[in-house]
């Protein structure tokens, strides 16, 4: 990174011996500039306008500063929600990956009939998530769920699934992780196949049981690749909203009810605007802050990588 | 009939009173209104989707014969609609003239923002009112609905929703328990019934928040319960409101099938169509789908009757939904023959008989011609009558019902998991209150 810092700025000077132009390409940067300005900035500004307001649909307006978030830390559901946020998207992050790389292990492996097994893997991920959560709605109903029934088969006691506080959030995740896992493996398997044949060989040779292979070789290979898919994955969850709205509108009470959700009540059910845009805005920080951590954790993972092959 | 016959005497005496009349400057009142005055008109329409919208928009063309006015309408789902019309209403410029309006949720916020145009001119004007459509006819509950605190009219009472007891006849032959008439009878009924082993319970109702809100207001009213006291401050933590509470939970979690906690009321109506809940109390709305064998597996086998009797009375928690014009159409007039056709007594007649709903107009539900033609049992009819005479507004005329429904609805359904509803409704009530004071101020 700090090589093509250095470069940048000596690539914008003018060349020795040119004259100095006046620039004639911004009439060019207009069109773009308009469109960035008017989709991307001005929203943002707007929202932030309005979190600074007492903004009710059908009442006049007042500037109330900062006083929408101060709400926040006095509303326990909005607490609740952000605790909600965070387990939902820890789980629904670690359990696709692990299932993933796991899959993406399997299937990268040569057997017979390989490709429609994959083809059938991913099948999940395609489906419209609207129509998957009516189909886990009634797959979880405790009486007439097929869930249950299973269980029963192996001698295990019903389940309320997501019709317990307890247990609504893991029941979530399990769809979650059902749907997102083939995304994971799908990146993972393209990490697999970039990773060169030769240290496998060497391991062979060495006498490395399966395991080890995988601790030490395959997985150091892969990580950056886990980030990636870890990224993508934590940006989702973080905003996932059809498949909790879907099957539990935050419910039972408000024990599924995450920030994205209780936003969306605040600002269309309540009609509250202003508290629902400081809602937004520091639901926006927060994912701001998700990936950047992120970002950080690759850039060394990669560091690693590069001081270790060094 | 005898003075119904007409002589020709009694026409001209008529006919010069009536001529009298209007060069006095005084309206007559037999007349028909000038319904093809606003012929060539256009007019737009947004409904919730459901047995009204699909009963308005089925018939619509009679309208288009009758006044030679363009009707365009869309049905949205309910919660959609109401989110779709409140942002429109709010923008000044809805695209819509006429709206279909949630009385329960939205009266009081319709009200504050002055959204629907006032009628009540148009209600005395014998040129756009027929003689049939007066303000006695409709029920009490529906004019407290569409009237502002000034006493004007800003919209029609449309179709009434009360809450009754479905029960499962053969369940409770089958266990000899005979139809409870208050609220003891009935818990001691649901307990004889559930046989958790056979996986039949004794009753079942809406536990997911917000929505339980309509179930408990039931228990709420009969336990002697007002949402608000005389400051209009929300009286949701008192005695009352805890002892509904605890009947909530006692019936939600003893007797009732598991997982109901989040039930609504197509859960709810799944688990007593299967024949696995013996009483159910819910809207008057579905007895279609519980009478119709593709949906149901208790035809025939369902009874029909009113809420029983709580420690302080006995009420039937009522909602509603009316048609209003939006303050800002160019089309009131118009817009307002439409609305009068839509709760006339033909369409009405014709969402009574299919069940889809009851209208608020007293000659409709009291016309025996009409009510021969109801398509639902017998008991049924019965069970809509009689809720009529104990009938009372089940959610508070606020603005923030909805935050109310949420709140509160989140307490009720903490307590089904074991938590104390004192303390529950305690803290819902802590939340709620600012949030009351805040709307009102505004």
């Amino acid at each position: 990174m700090k090589a093509i810092a250095e470069v940048t700025p000596a690539a914008a000077d003018p060349a020795p011996g040119q004259e100095w132009r006046p620039p004639t390409y911004w009439p060019f940067v207009v069109p773009a500039l308009v469109v960035v300005l008017a989709v991307i900035v001005f929203p943002w500004v707007f929202t932030i306008w309005m979190s600074l307001n007492e903004w009710k649909v059908g009442s006049p307006t007042t500037f109330v500063g900062f006083a929408n978030y101060v709400r926040m830390p006095n509303d326990p559901r909005f607490v609740e929600a952000v605790g909600h946020t965070l387990l939902y998207t820890a789980l629904s992050v670690l359990l696709p990956l692990i299932l993933g790389t796991f899959a993406a292990v399997v299937f990268h492996a040569k057997f017979p009939g390989r490709g429609f097994l994959r083809g059938v893997f991913i099948m999940p991920m395609m489906a419209t998530p609207v129509a998957i959560a009516l189909v886990w709605t009634m797959m979880f109903h405790p009486q007439l769920g097929v869930l249950n029934y299973l269980l029963s088969l192996v001698g295990l006691p019903p389940q309320l699934w997501v019709f317990h506080p307890g247990t609504v959030i893991p029941s979530l995740v399990l769809v979650e992780t059902w749907q997102w896992t083939p995304l994971v493996m799908l990146i993972v398997l393209g990490g697999l196949a970039a990773i060169p044949t030769e240290p496998y060989e060497s391991a062979q040779i060495d006498g490395a049981s399966v395991w080890q292979v995988f601790r030490y070789i395959t997985l150091p290979l892969i990580t950056p690749f886990l980030f990636i898919a870890g990224m993508i994955r934590m940006i989702d969850a973080v905003k996932s909203f059809d498949i909790i709205f879907a099957i539990t509108q935050g419910g039972p009470g408000s024990a599924s009810e995450t920030i994205n959700l209780y936003l969306y009540s605040v600002a269309f059910i309540y009609y509250d605007l202003g508290y629902g845009s400081a809602i937004a805005v520091i639901f926006f920080l927060l994912i701001v802050a998700m990936a950047a951590l992120m970002l950080h954790l690759r850039q060394r993972t990669m560091w690693t990588e590069i001081g270790s092959g060094a | 009939m005898k003075n119904h016959l007409i002589s020709r005497r009694s026409v001209l005496a008529g006919t010069a009173a009536a001529g009298a009349l209007s060069l006095t400057g005084f309206p007559a009142r037999a007349a028909e209104p000038q319904w093809k005055k606003y012929a060539g008109t256009k007019l737009e329409v947004i409904l919730a989707k459901g047995p009204r919208g699909d009963n308005f928009q089925k018939n619509i063309k009679e309208f288009t014969e009758l006044t030679g006015i363009q009707v365009e309408s869309e049905q949205i789902p309910e919660q959609q609609q109401r989110q779709k019309a409140v942002i429109e209403l709010a923008s000044g410029k809805p695209s819509f003239d006429v709206v279909h309006v949630s009385y329960h949720v939205q009266k009081r916020q319709f009200e504050k923002a002055g959204w629907l145009a006032d009628i009540s001119g148009y209600m005395k004007d014998p040129n756009l009112t027929a003689p049939d459509l007066v303000e006695s006819d409709f029920s009490a509950g529906g004019l407290q609905y569409a009237k502002n605190d000034k006493g004007q009219m800003h919209s029609l009472p449309w179709s009434v929703d009360y809450f009754i007891l479905y029960y499962n006849k053969e369940l409770f032959q089958k266990k000899g328990v005979a139809v409870p008439k208050t609220f003891d009878e009935m818990v001691a009924a649901a307990e004889k019934l559930t046989d958790a082993k056979e996986g039949t319970f004794g009753f079942v109702g809406r536990g997911l928040r917000n929505a339980n809100m309509t179930l408990w207001t039931n228990f709420f009213l009969n336990a002697g319960g007002e949402f608000l006291d005389a400051k209009g401050g929300i009286l949701t933590d008192g005695p009352e409101a805890i002892e509904a509470t605890k009947l909530y939970q006692t019936l939600l979690t003893k007797v009732a099938p598991p997982g109901v906690a989040g039930f609504n009321w197509m859960e709810s109506m799944a688990s007593f169509t299967q024949g696995r809940s013996a009483m159910w109390i819910d809207g008057v709305g579905w007895a279609p789908p519980l009478e119709d064998p593709a949906a149901s597996r208790i035809v025939g086998k369902v009874g029909y009757t009113v809420v029983p009797k709580g420690s302080k009375g006995q009420y039937s928690a009522t909602y509603g939904d009316g048609i209003g014009i939006a303050a800002a159409s160019k089309n009131k007039e118009a817009a307002y023959l439409l609305c009068q056709w839509a709760v006339s007594k033909k369409q009405g007649a014709r969402l009574l008989q299919a069940g889809g709903g009851v209208p608020f107009r007293n000659s409709i539900l009291n016309d025996p011609e009409i009510q021969s033609g109801v398509k639902m049992p017998k008991e049924w009819l019965q069970s809509v009558i009689d809720s009529a005479k104990i009938s009372k507004l089940g959610l508070p005329v606020i603005i923030p019902v909805a935050e109310f429904r949420d709140l509160v609805g989140a307490a009720l359904t903490s307590t089904l998991s074991g938590a104390d509803p004192a303390t529950e409704l305690k803290k819902a009530h802590e939340q709620f209150r600012p949030i009351l004071e805040r709307s009102e101020k505004a």
